[in-house]
C-alpha cells in the first residue's frame, strides 16, 4: 500500500486512456442508449456500442455451436407440466447461482475491489434458511432472515473496506475463511435437511413457463440494471473504480458507494444461497457454493470488466456466466468425462484473457504493473 | 529498527502466548512429541507458504499451489506405481513440471500484463483438471522407499522430527536466505514495493516475475512430494484450499498482502499458529473442527487490523487507495 499512490495513477491511465477521447467511452454500451440516444443515430461519431463485446457474444455463439454439434437436440424445447424443458433452459437453470453472484461481483469489481466471501455467504444464508424453516418459522420470514444474513455479511465486508480501508481481497478473505465456520455453527456441524414444499419452490417451481431460478436471475438482473443504469449510481461506481480520490473530489460519496456494492454482493449471494439450498432441500455448510466465487469472478472477467476497476457491464457478466455453464453442460452432453471440465474452462479463460490483454489490445503495455493485480 | 520488526514480534508473541496457554490447559503440550508433530503435520503447508511468501512479497498472488500439490501426488502415484519409474527420478520430474508450470504462469503474467489473480486461477483449474485426467481415484503408493523415508527421523527427547519436517525447516532456512540476503530477494522486495520504480532502478522485472512464480510452482511440487510421503497416496482432490491456508499463514505472519514488506520467518510462525489452533482443538475433543476456521478467520482479521493501524501510524494518514 505504501507504493500505491505512485503506481496507481499511471496504471489507471491505461484503463481510462480511451476515456480521453470522450466521456461516453468510459460508459458501458448499456448506458449509451439511455444517455446518448442521438449519438446512436449519428453514425461514425463515438464508438459503436457492442463492438467491445464482440468477443463475448462470439464466444457464447461458439460454445452454443459446439454444444449443438455434440448434441443436435440442444436447442429443442418442449412444454410439459406448464414449464419449458430443454438443454438451453437447463443451462440457464443450472447457471443461476453463478449468474446471481456475478451480478453483485460485477459492481464490486467495477469499484476496483473483489469479493471472495460470496461462497461462504451462500453457505451462511443456506444454513440460516434450513435451520429456521426446520424451527417452524413461516417461509416468507425464513427468506427474509436468509437475505438479511447475506446483507449483514455484505455490510461487514463493506464496513471493513470502505470505512477501515482494508484491501478488499484481504477483508473478504477473512469472511471466506471464517464464514464456513459460522455456517457450521448455525447448522451445528451437520447437513440440515428439510421438507418444505414452499421453500423448495424457489428451486424447482416454475413461473411463466420458466424455472423459478431463471426468473429470479432475470428479476435480479432487471433490478440491478435499473439501479445502475437508470440512475447515476452506475456512473458513480465507474468513477470510484477509475480513481477513488478524484471521484471524492468530484463530490461522489465514494465511501457509501463502496459500502453499498458489497451489500449488494452479499444480497445476491444470499439469493444464490436460497436457490442452492432449496435445490438440494438441505444446507451443507462445507460444500454449498464451494469455489463458486471463482466462477463468479471468471464470469465477470469473461464479461470484459477489468479487474482494475472502471467501466463494467452487468449484462456481459451474465453472458459470461452463461458461457461457463454452456461449456459445463456441453461437456456433460458430449459424453466426455466431467474431468475435462476444468481443463476446457482454463483453456477458455486463457484464450479470453489473451484476446482482452491490454498489451495485445494496443493500449499502454501494462506488464509493468502486472504485479499489482488483485 | 523495533518498528520494522513490530509485526513480526506481534506474531511471534501471539504464538508464544498461545503455546503457553495451551500448555497451561494441557500439560502434554510441553512434550517434544507434540512440538515435533506440530512441525511434521504442517510440513507440506509450510513448504507451500515459503513460495507464497515470495509471490505475495512481490505484490502478486498464486492460487494454483493447492492444485499443483494434488497433481504432484497423483503424478507420483502413477509414475511410481504402474509406470515403474524410480521414485527419485519421479521426484525430479515432478519438481521440473511444477517449476515449468509456475514459470509459464509467470511468463503469461508478465507478457500479457494480466493480473496474477486471474492467471493463477486459470492455472488452478488447469492443474486440478490435469490431475483428474490422470486419475479420479485415490492411488496408494507402496514403494519400499516410501516406508524407508517415512521411518527416517531425528529423535528429540521422546519425540521424533520426521524427514518431512526437516525438509520444511530447510526450505524455510533457504527461503529466508534467498529473500533477505540475495540480489533476487532484493529484487522481489523492490517489485512488491513499487514496480515502476523497481524498473527504473534496473530490476529485471520480467525475469524476476518468472523466477518468483517458478519458485512458487517448484515449491508447490516439493510440497506435493512431501504430501504424498505424508499420506502414501496420490489423490486428485487432495489439498483443496491449501492456497488459502498458505495465504492466511503468510498474512498472519505479518507479510503485507500488497507486497514489499515481510519476513519469511513470519510465515513460519503463521503456519505454527494455524497448526497450534488445530492441535488445541484436537486435544480439547469437545470443540468441533469448525472452530478452527472461525479462529483462523478471527486471527486473520485481527492481524490485518493491526497492520492497518501500523500503516496509519507510519504514513500519518489513512488515505490509501482501496483498490
Amino acid at each position: 500500500m505504501t507504493n500505491s499512490p505512485m503506481a496507481r495513477p499511471s496504471s489507471r491511465q491505461s484503463v481510462s486512456s480511451p476515456a480521453a477521447e470522450g466521456a461516453s467511452m468510459r460508459m458501458s454500451p448499456e448506458a449509451a442508449p439511455l444517455r446518448a440516444a442521438p449519438g446512436f443515430l449519428k453514425r461514425g461519431s463515438g464508438p459503436v456500442p457492442g463492438r467491445r463485446f464482440l468477443p463475448q457474444i462470439g464466444g457464447l455463439g461458439l460454445v452454443l455451436l459446439a454444444d449443438w454439434l455434440v448434441s443436435p437436440q440442444f436447442f429443442a424445447l418442449r412444454l410439459q407440466d406448464g414449464r419449458l424443458f430443454g438443454s438451453v433452459i437447463d443451462v440457464l437453470n443450472r447457471g443461476a447461482p453463478v449468474t446471481l453472484l456475478s451480478l453483485g461481483m460485477t459492481l464490486v469489481i467495477a469499484t476496483g475491489g473483489i469479493d471472495l466471501s460470496v461462497g461462504a455467504v451462500i453457505a451462511i444464508s443456506g444454513a440460516v434458511a434450513a435451520s429456521l424453516v426446520n424451527g417452524g418459522l413461516p417461509v416468507p420470514l425464513t427468506i427474509i432472515a436468509a437475505l438479511s444474513a447475506g446483507i449483514l455479511c455484505g455490510a461487514w465486508n463493506g464496513l471493513l473496506i470502505s470505512v477501515l480501508r482494508i484491501q478488499p481481497i484481504v477483508a473478504t478473505l477473512t469472511l471466506m475463511v471464517a464464514g464456513r465456520g459460522i455456517a457450521q455453527l448455525i447448522t451445528e456441524g451437520v447437513i440440515v435437511t428439510f421438507v418444505n414444499p414452499s421453500l423448495s419452490e424457489i428451486a424447482d417451481g416454475s413461473w411463466f413457463y420458466l424455472p423459478a431460478p431463471v426468473m429470479l436471475v432475470l428479476g435480479m438482473l432487471a433490478v440491478t440494471l435499473v439501479l445502475v443504469r437508470a440512475t447515476a449510481l452506475g456512473l458513480m461506481i465507474e468513477a470510484v473504480g477509475v480513481n477513488r480520490r478524484a471521484s471524492e473530489l468530484a463530490g461522489i460519496g465514494a465511501r457509501s458507494i463502496i459500502f453499498l456494492v458489497y451489500v449488494w454482493s452479499g444480497l445476491c449471494a444470499a439469493v444464490a444461497g436460497l436457490v442452492l439450498t432449496a435445490d438440494i432441500k438441505g444446507a451443507d455448510a462445507n460444500n454449498a457454493g464451494l469455489w463458486l466465487e471463482l466462477d463468479a469472478i471468471l464470469a465477470v472477467v469473461i464479461g470484459g470488466t477489468s479487474l482494475l476497476g472502471g467501466r463494467f457491464s452487468v449484462v456481459m457478466a451474465v453472458l459470461g456466466a452463461w458461457i461457463i455453464q454452456a461449456m459445463n453442460t456441453g461437456i456433460l452432453l458430449s459424453g466426455f468425462p466431467p474431468e475435462f471440465n476444468l481443463i476446457v474452462k482454463s483453456v477458455v479463460v486463457l484464450v479470453i484473457l489473451v484476446v482482452q490483454s491490454p498489451v495485445l489490445g494496443g493500449l499502454n503495455p501494462r506488464s509493468l504493473f502486472c504485479g499489482r493485480g488483485r | 529498527m523495533t518498528r520494522r520488526f513490530l509485526p513480526l514480534l506481534t506474531t511471534t508473541g501471539v504464538f508464544v502466548a498461545g503455546y503457553l496457554l495451551c500448555m497451561a490447559e494441557f500439560h502434554n503440550f510441553a512434550t517434544a512429541r507434540v512440538a515435533c508433530n506440530l512441525l511434521t503435520d504442517n510440513a507440506y503447508l509450510g513448504i507451500t507458504a515459503v513460495g507464497m511468501t515470495f509471490v505475495i512479497l512481490s505484490g502478486g498472488i498464486d492460487l494454483s499451489v493447492g492444485s499443483v500439490i494434488a497433481f504432484t501426488t497423483v503424478f507420483l502415484a502413477i509414475a511410481i506405481g504402474p509406470l515403474r519409474i524410480p521414485p527419485l527420478m519421479a521426484f525430479l520430474i515432478a519438481l521440473a513440471i511444477g517449476a515449468a508450470f509456475g514459470a509459464a504462469m509467470g511468463a503469461v503474467i508478465h507478457a500479457l500484463g494480466i493480473p496474477p489473480f486471474i492467471v493463477t486461477l486459470a492455472g488452478m483449474f488447469l492443474a486440478r483438471g490435469a490431475s483428474f485426467l490422470l486419475s479420479t481415484e485415490s492411488v496408494p503408493i507402496t514403494h519400499p522407499l516410501y516406508a524407508m523415508l517415512n521411518d527416517l527421523s531425528l529423535p528429540i527427547s521422546g519425540g521424533r522430527l520426521g524427514l518431512i519436517a526437516i525438509v520444511m525447516l530447510l526450505v524455510f532456512l533457504a527461503g529466508g536466505i534467498l529473500a533477505h540476503r540475495t540480489r533476487f530477494g532484493a529484487n522481489v522486495f523492490a517489485l512488491g514495493g513499487n514496480p515502476a520504480s523497481a524498473r527504473l532502478m534496473g530490476v529485471p522485472v520480467g525475469r524476476t516475475l518468472i523466477l518468483i512464480y517458478m519458485l512458487s510452482g517448484g515449491l508447490a511440487a516439493l510440497s506435493g512430494i512431501v504430501f504424498s510421503l505424508y499420506t502414501s497416496a496420490g489423490y486428485s482432490l487432495a489439498a483443496t484450499g491449501t492456497e488459502l491456508d498458505a495465504i492466511a499463514a503468510v498474512v498472519i505472519g505479518g507479510v503485507l498482502l500488497t507486497g514489499g514488506y515481510g519476513y519469511v520467518f513470519g510465515s513460519f510462525v503463521g503456519i505454527l499458529i494455524q497448526g497450534l489452533i488445530q492441535t488445541f482443538i484436537t486435544f480439547d475433543g469437545t470443540l468441533s473442527s469448525w472452530w478452527t476456521k472461525i479462529a483462523v478467520g478471527a486471527l486473520l482479521f485481527s492481524f490485518i487490523g493491526v497492520q492497518r493501524l501500523f500503516q496509519v501510524f507510519w504514513s500519518g494518514s489513512g488515505d490509501v487507495d482501496t483498490a
